[in-house]
């Protein structure tokens, strides 16, 4: 391989997720590059989550939805017949809007998640390194015993980071993951995934668009197509530089600005 | 333009009015409030009233032929050898046989005195508003007319009631048979009904598909839960008791001298009465566990079942046990069902096995309120007692439970 040619992590090929017989996300072609950090931006209800959803597999749980289309990872489309889904979801993880720890201690919060995947190695390791991984090791190192529900909303979100990457996962997808935080802990978020992309691909979905523009690579503006079906698509994906400064699609350009949205 | 809204004199009319029709519909409620603790109430001034009072009795033969003592300083041992002397053989070796006479209590043996030697004889009872109003009428009456009669205050709720089986004579009857019954009955329906409801409950919360097969199921065991009890005892006669009867009578494990009306039987009647109540129940405590817990760890790699094992199954317990214990409220008040199984109605053997006959507190609660004898409703009043305290300590428990596990997610 060439050293300028990119690698990508996952791709979508004519992706369209449907929830019976709505197409809630139609015509996604996309290739995400590894290590780095892509953006979904858009207006609400343009599909941003459940495109998020369809990469491990969690519209799964929504009844009558189904994908037609290619989710590409490693050559393997991640919708044939002879995937698991929880192998699916052990290699991509996912941190969701709201923190949502387990209610148990800090230290279960992380070592859950090994246990039942078959970890093997030294446990006690494996949570101080996830937690260290999601810079939460300094505020927790005392009370790895406590409920997980004691720690703020902050500490929280980024517990639910740690218990991801204790699985070590290749991609990791985040559903606005700071969208139910103050400004401060969504610093440390931030923060968090520029140290983050050095080892994982990170897709997230967000509202905010100082975010994107601050935090990701790439980013993909989403909206509603116009056709009057009601269904979302990505209707520009570049570098985040060139939405934001030089969108070539004229309904990126008045969201970004503001005008729109 | 004028204003749309009525101003100054007739806005002031206006609210008046509303105040009047709130202030009569918040004193119809009051009432209704007022009627229901009035109710409640006179239910429990009742069942209070038969269980204390006056009791006048005679002796039918005098406690000094048997004994110079007085009959509050009697010892066990005194008391051995009074009754081995004046029992005939055979009744001393048939209350030998059913529990070894040196084994027994003081307590019980001067109940055996008492009631087969000396032997009570009951001329009347009074309920407790009697006996406080009218004291004095009621002495002068009694000793007019049994002028050898004892008259005296009684409880007839005592830890002696609790711990004494059943008797053909009111005065030393107790409700240990059928407490035990009881508790045999709900062991046994709670036993059969807890895993099987929870099973179902998973079952249809996290593994079925919506669809209209699991709509009709659904809708089934919510109607389930309303058909009258009697219903199950029919279904219990057919099914446990006769088409079963070499399981439930014991006969294939080789218990020979009973028949398939046992406690058995009546266990698993009360087990799918229960049943619905279980799986209801136990739905919405599954229900309750906020979907982010699952999506959580799914989010981690877990399949369904670990999901499930692990996060759906522990959050949702309390709200499972509150069902249950609620549902063994419900078991252990059901009287139609036994009648038609076949309970007991006089027993005096606790019950030792699954296979053995039994009877129940509200058996023995109907079946002495229905004797002519006014001595048999006061142990009937205290046997009420005795179940309205188990139901009401149940019940709390319930609600104990169900605050704890009221938990932040």
């Amino acid at each position: 391989m060439q050293n300028n040619q990119p690698e990508y992590s996952i791709e979508t090929k004519n992706l369209f997720i449907f929830y019976g017989t709505f197409p809630a996300v139609s015509e996604v072609n996309m290739k995400i590059e590894k290590q780095k950090i892509t953006a979904i931006i858009g207006p609400s209800g343009c599909g941003k989550s459940t495109l998020l959803r369809a990469f491990n597999r969690m519209n799964d749980f929504v009844p009558s939805s189904y994908v037609t289309g290619e989710i590409l990872m490693r050559g393997q489309n991640l919708y044939a017949p002879n995937v698991d889904p929880v192998q699916v979801r052990r290699s991509i993880g996912m941190v969701f809007q709201k923190p949502n720890p387990f209610p148990k201690s800090i230290y279960d919060n992380i070592a859950w998640g090994a246990k039942i995947n078959g970890f093997k190695g030294n446990m006690d390791e494996l949570v101080e390194e996830s937690l260290r991984g999601a810079a939460l090791w300094d505020e927790v190192k005392d009370k790895l015993k406590k409920s997980a529900y004691e720690l703020s909303g902050g500490q929280q979100q980024r517990l639910c980071i740690a218990r991801t990457i204790a699985i070590q996962p290749d991609i990791i997808l985040m559903d606005e993951p700071a969208s139910a935080l103050d400004p401060i802990s969504t610093l440390r978020i931030e923060e968090l995934m520029q140290e983050l992309k050095k080892n994982y691909t990170i897709i997230i979905v967000t509202h905010n668009m100082q975010q994107a523009a601050r935090v990701s690579d790439y980013t993909a503006m989403m909206m509603l197509t116009t056709d009057g079906s009601r269904s979302g698509t990505v209707i520009e994906f570049s570098e985040t530089k060139t939405i934001f400064t030089n969108p070539k699609d004229k309904r990126t350009e008045d969201y970004v600005t503001g005008r729109f949205g | 333009m004028t204003n749309p809204y009525p101003q100054d004199e007739a806005f002031h009319r206006l609210t008046k009015l509303r105040y009047f029709v709130a202030n009569l519909w918040q004193a119809i409620f009051l009432s209704a409030l007022l009627i229901a603790i009035v109710s409640l109430t006179a239910l429990l001034y009742n069942v209070v009233d038969g269980a204390f009072g006056y009791i006048a009795y005679e002796y039918k033969k005098a406690p000094t032929e048997f004994t110079s003592t007085p009959i509050a300083e009697l010892t066990k041992d005194e008391l051995l050898v009074i009754l081995k002397e004046n029992l005939s053989s055979g009744a001393y070796g048939k209350l030998d046989k059913e529990q070894p006479m040196e084994e027994r209590s003081q307590s019980d043996l001067l109940s055996l005195f008492l009631e087969r030697l000396v032997r009570i004889d009951t001329k009347g009872t009074w309920s407790m508003t009697d006996s406080l109003m009218r004291g004095g009428e009621i002495r002068a009456d009694v000793a007019e007319k049994y002028p050898n009669a004892i008259l005296e205050f009684r409880s007839w709720l005592t830890p002696q009631f609790l711990v004494t089986p059943m008797s053909s004579r009111a005065e030393f009857a107790g409700v240990r048979t059928a407490v035990l019954g009881s508790l045999w009955l709900v062991g046994i329906a709670i036993l059969f009904a807890l895993p099987i409801g929870t099973g179902a409950a998973i079952y249809l919360q996290e593994y079925a598909p919506k669809n209209w097969l699991t709509s009709i199921i659904q809708t089934n065991i919510n109607n389930l839960a309303g058909v009258p009890s009697i219903v199950y005892g029919m279904l219990g006669l057919a099914v446990f008791v006769r088409l079963m009867e070499p399981f439930t009578s014991g006969s294939l494990f080789g218990i020979t001298d009973s028949n398939g009306r046992t406690v058995l039987s009546a266990g698993l009647t009360m087990g799918i009465l229960v049943l619905p109540l279980i799986i209801i129940n136990a739905q919405e405590a599954i229900k309750a566990v906020p979907d982010s817990l699952r999506q959580a760890a799914f989010g981690v790699g877990a399949t369904r079942w670990q999901t499930v094992w692990h996060h759906v199954l522990p959050n949702a317990l309390p709200g499972i046990l509150t069902g249950s214990i609620l549902a063994i409220s419900r078991a252990l008040g059901e009287t139609a069902p036994l009648i038609v199984v076949g309970a007991s109605t006089f027993i005096s053997l606790d019950p030792d096995s699954p296979f053995s006959k039994f009877t129940a507190l509200p058996i023995q609660i109907y079946q002495w309120t229905t004797r002519a004898q006014s001595e048999f409703h006061a142990i009937a009043a205290s046997a009420i007692i005795v179940l309205m305290v188990l139901l009401l300590t149940l019940n709390a428990s319930a609600i104990l439970l169900r605050n704890r596990a009221q938990r932040k997610y």
